[in-house]
């Protein structure tokens, strides 16, 4: 199958990445939030993603602005998403919002269409089961920036049917994409352990024994990570790291996954890391 | 712009990119970027600084990662940019 439209549900951080790996690879996009401000900042941030991508990637197709504008449509509305040939789901990480929203999708979208949960924590299998399609939902975990990472966390829910890892695997061919697939369980592999480690980066912030640049540093300059987990976390939104947490906290009642109580006041304080641009560090806006 | 000099740009750049990396001081020639002190995130950051502080625009033929590796570099690519009786 060759995919022509895809329905992007939620337009903050994530969202907007997989609009822009889509037009850049000559997919459109249908991408729908109910924040107007969300769908603008969405249409801003991609726009500038594809006009710089050429300088990061030599292998991405260049696109230009007219043609990037042309391919998406933005609507707060789901029933824009009718005629789209997949959904991918990027909303925030709470199961009271993402489940009456599968519910409409699925009311809403003919039968054959799979959606791709682009969740970083939360139950594929849950999540299946709050619509009447659980063979055709599947999870994705996309990393930002999305169309600049080539490998993609993909987790088969309990149901999820042979046919849907096929059409994925065949959209991940258009976008150049590779699948590394893993069972369902909350976190999969990634979260599971990277919120752990960042988690833990918090605590030692808390508790004074480095500053936010030490901790980093010691990633970067000695282990060679291109970023340490404290941008890392910073990068993901601090709420979203929160909320993943508390939903591993949730799903395993295990202490290993409480929130570091910094990390929960950064977030009360509003300071969500990058793009509010002070979390863990601090960003000087452009 | 014109009567910006290049010590003025280098200036501005630096204080931007220190306000950005949490180091006390930052070499004109230090490789941001082969040294790990920012990654590609914060190069577009970089260049949208650029435009709206010195009414240049970042061309297609400009996305060249040595435009912007270093102050220098960045203050060289500003000098260029408002030399050219196109520029914005």
């Amino acid at each position: 199958m060759k995919f022509s439209t895809i329905g992007v549900v939620g337009a903050g951080n994530i969202g907007t990445g997989v609009v822009t790996d889509l037009v850049l690879h000559g997919l459109n996009a249908v991408v729908v939030d109910i924040s107007d401000a969300a769908l603008r900042k969405a249409e801003d941030e991609v726009l500038k993603s594809v006009r710089f991508a050429p300088m990061f990637s030599k292998t991405l197709p260049r696109v230009s602005r007219e043609e990037a504008a042309r391919r998406m449509t933005f609507s707060r509305e789901l029933k824009d998403l009718a005629g789209c040939d997949m959904i991918i789901e990027n909303i925030p990480e709470k199961w009271e919002i993402k489940r009456p929203i599968y519910e409409q999708l699925d009311a809403l979208m003919p039968p054959g269409v799979c959606f791709g949960a682009n969740t970083s924590c939360l139950s594929i299998t849950r999540i299946a089961a709050a619509t009447s399609r659980p063979s055709e939902v599947i999870g994705l975990h996309m990393m930002n920036p999305v169309h600049l990472k080539p490998t993609v966390e993909v987790i088969r829910g309990f149901h999820t049917s042979d046919k849907t890892v096929e059409l994925l695997q065949a959209l991940f061919d258009q976008l150049h994409k590779h699948a590394i697939i893993v069972n369902d369980l909350p976190g999969f592999v990634s979260n599971r352990i990277s919120h752990v480690f960042m988690n833990e980066a918090a605590f030692v912030l808390q508790d004074q024994v480095g500053t936010a640049e030490t901790i980093d540093q010691i990633f970067k300059q000695c282990f060679g990570h291109k970023m340490g987990p404290l941008e890392t976390a910073d990068l993901i939104g601090l709420d979203t790291v929160a909320n993943s947490l508390d939903v591993l906290y949730d799903s395993f009642h295990d202490p290993k996954y409480r929130c570091c109580p910094l990390l929960r006041k950064l977030v009360d304080a509003g300071h969500l890391g990058r793009k509010s641009g002070r979390g863990f560090h601090i960003y000087p806006q452009a | 712009m014109n009567n910006t000099n290049e010590s003025e740009i280098r200036a501005k750049i630096r204080a931007f990119i220190l306000a950005a990396i949490h180091l006390p001081d930052l070499a004109d020639d230090d490789n941001l970027f082969e040294s790990g002190i920012v990654n590609s995130l914060f190069a577009v950051e970089l260049m949208t600084f650029l435009e709206k502080s010195f009414a240049v625009e970042v061309g297609p033929d400009d996305l060249e990662i040595a435009n912007f590796q270093s102050i220098e570099a960045a203050a060289d690519f500003v000098v260029r940019k408002t030399a050219q009786p196109s520029a914005v």
